[in-house]
């Protein structure tokens, strides 16, 4: 009986899931596939890294194409270059993952107390959130990791979130304002729902998709940054084996003036597919936001040939993501 | 006016935690400025110690960090940014203003390019939706997603080292005496090419897909339909009807986009070794010049300060319901 009705439920979840699956736009499909891949990678790529990476061959007389022994052929010292994409893609996306997670956190906080308290709560931080998006982040990056030449993972994904959470916090901020005084939200609170309940089961059920698409921008913005800081020297010194690592010894090793495409292409290649993902995914967010993005939405297929339906009546609504802050952000900024 | 007084609330505490956070940059350097000076300089007498100590105001002969950083800002208030370590007799100020042009020049000019260029083509691509620019719009993302200095290595790579069309590296050719003449301005011209090409290829994706989704939104408006209905050339209709109301979010991350000229591209300058602000900041953060480093970071924010208020105003007179919002 028990069991009979835990395999329905199994059954209406994965029919759930499967549901859900179905209705991302086909961007956010990709996309997640594309993260999926990496996140193996991440878990399973040290196990499955044929060399220890760091391992030299003292007779190596320059980098070494692509053979059956080495996959991706090896660097100038005979280091497995397939290793080292292994290992330091576990880096990358801990990084990019950890940053997101500590700076989504941050702006969810920020932003919807600022959003739903008003007042002088709503003043204070939305100004601690305007002065921390004018601090101009990758100088300051590069000053700090001046610093701390050693950083593990942990210290970078901290110090990456502590200057990555303005944005998601502004956002998030305008759209729990215009919540606020939607007639679902006054409803329940005339009839008597504290607090709490009003912010966790009326505000933030309707801000999830705002969330995730924050959460991926984080991700992507970090994950750039941190091979960024990594190719500029800054945390190599460190424990920590990244794509970015990869690129720093790339650049310092003359791999591509040697023309050894097998080795300066994998980890370019590897951290433009996942920031690819990425962006897929903040697309596949936005068009479920507003559905109007969506190409596919405005085309059906009848008998074999493609209609185009009318669009369908708009739903007036009190407020989009104000006009002049939708996805302001500046190209230069964070361009690592 | 609440809103102009809540902007000048920012500004002032932007301005003072700029300030007081690059205060804070060269204290927490392990060693302090004077021994960095000492190592440097190996011929140096023990005594000397203590007069480097006094100029460069960081030792603990200055009395406690409460009066150093009301001197800093006494310093700071008659435009004195101190005296850089590694280049020595050399002020930070001279410094600055030496590398500010390079970027200011070659950083604006493609901000601008790709910023034009980039509506355009977004403007395109939403109004000939589904078409073959449209289309192209996924192979857009992936430049987005690859890190610059990835690309910015393989084009010289490519059309440097292998092709010969543009110099490899500096921002101008060696042996040639800086100044206002021809072969000076023809040489910088040229190393500014490729840098310049690369910022603006793989920054123009961020503008043109903005422009595209917010100008989705507005050709669904109404208005639009009713002024095609009129019977307005596509044209009319695209730019003052559609466009003109699309383009402002375009437009605030421009003028924000303009504070981080000087910020910005630090990664373009240290892969193309030009001789910039950004190229100055990472030279003074791997040399342990502190004083250079503050002077550097300092410009820098304040920079970002500037466009913003720049921003705020073309803002409020792009767009009459700024004015009436409280939405900052």
């Amino acid at each position: 009986m028990a069991l009979a009705r835990l395999a329905q439920a199994v059954t209406a979840t994965r029919a759930g899931a499967r549901a859900a699956w179905r209705a991302l736009p086909t961007k956010a499909r990709v996309g997640a596939i594309f993260i999926g891949v990496f996140a193996f990678v991440a878990i399973a790529g040290p196990y499955l890294a044929p060399y220890d990476y760091t391992a030299t061959i003292a007779t190596a007389t320059g980098a070494t194409a692509p053979s059956t022994a080495h996959l991706l052929g090896t660097t100038s010292t005979g280091q497995d270059v397939l290793s080292q994409l292994l290992v330091g893609t576990r880096s990358t996306v801990f990084i990019g993952l950890l940053a997101g997670v500590i700076a989504t956190f941050l702006s969810v906080v920020v932003g919807v107390s600022a959003g739903f308290l008003g007042g002088f709560a709503d003043e204070g931080l939305s100004l601690l959130s305007n002065v921390f998006l004018v601090l101009p982040a990758l100088p300051l990056l590069i000053v700090i990791f001046g610093y701390l030449p050693t950083a593990g993972n942990v210290v970078i994904a901290f110090i990456l979130s502590l200057l990555g959470w303005p944005w998601g916090a502004r956002v998030i901020r305008a759209q729990t304002l215009s919540l606020r005084s939607r007639d679902f939200v006054a409803a329940s609170r005339e009839t008597g729902e504290h607090t709490w309940r009003l912010i966790f089961f009326e505000i933030l059920p309707n801000e999830v998709s705002l969330i995730a698409a924050s959460f991926v921008g984080t991700v992507l913005y970090a994950v750039l940054s941190s091979v960024g800081l990594a190719f500029l020297g800054f945390g190599v010194g460190g424990s920590s084996w990244s794509l970015g690592t990869m690129l720093y010894w790339v650049q310092n090793q003359d791999a591509i003036q040697v023309g050894a495409w097998w080795w300066y292409a994998p980890p370019g290649i590897c951290v433009a597919l996942f920031g690819m993902g990425l962006v897929l995914m903040n697309f596949g967010l936005d068009e479920l936001g507003s559905p109007r993005l969506r190409a596919a939405a405005s085309k059906k297929r009848i008998g074999g040939r493609a209609w185009r339906l009318p669009e369908p009546t708009r739903v007036l609504r009190e407020s989009r993501r104000p006009r002049h802050l939708a996805g302001i952000r500046p190209h230069g900024g964070g361009a690592a | 006016m609440a809103f102009v007084a809540r902007r000048l609330v920012f500004y002032v505490v932007a301005a003072w935690v700029a300030v007081t956070v690059n205060f804070l940059i060269p204290r927490l350097i392990p060693g302090n400025a004077v021994t960095v000076m000492m190592g440097k300089y190996p011929a140096l007498q023990p005594a000397a110690e203590h007069a480097l100590d006094v100029l460069l105001g960081v030792g603990k002969h200055n009395g406690g960090i409460v009066r150093q950083y009301f001197s800093y800002l006494g310093d700071l208030l008659h435009g004195n940014l101190g005296t850089s370590l590694s280049q020595y007799p050399a002020k930070v100020s001279t410094l600055i203003g030496q590398s500010i042009p390079w970027t200011l020049i070659l950083v604006g000019t493609a901000t601008v390019v790709s910023f034009v260029v980039g509506t355009l083509l977004g403007i395109l691509a939403a109004w000939r939706r589904g078409g073959w620019l449209d289309q192209l719009l996924p192979m857009l993302t992936f430049l987005q997603a690859t890190p610059y200095f990835f690309l910015a290595l393989l084009a010289i790579d490519a059309f440097a080292l292998h092709w010969h069309v543009f110099p490899i590296a500096g921002g101008f050719s060696n042996g040639l005496a800086e100044g206002w003449h021809w072969s000076f301005i023809m040489s910088a011209v040229d190393h500014s090419l490729l840098p310049a090409i690369t910022l603006v290829v793989t920054s123009m994706a961020g503008w043109m897909l903005q422009m595209r989704n917010v100008m989705i939104t507005t050709i669904g408006e109404d208005y639009v339909l009713a002024a095609q209905a009129k019977g307005l050339s596509s044209r009319r209709v695209v730019f003052t009807y559609a466009a003109r109301n699309a383009i402002l979010p375009n437009i605030a991350g421009f003028a924000l986009s303009l504070g981080f000229v000087i910020a910005g591209a630090l990664i373009m300058e240290i892969v193309f070794s030009y001789p910039g602000v950004g190229q100055l900041l990472y030279n003074a953060v791997t040399s342990d010049d502190g004083p250079l480093m503050q002077g550097v970071f300092l410009v820098i924010a304040l920079a970002v300060l500037a466009a913003s208020l720049i921003a705020d105003a073309v803002y409020v007179v792009a767009d009459p319901r700024a004015r009436r919002q409280a939405a900052y």
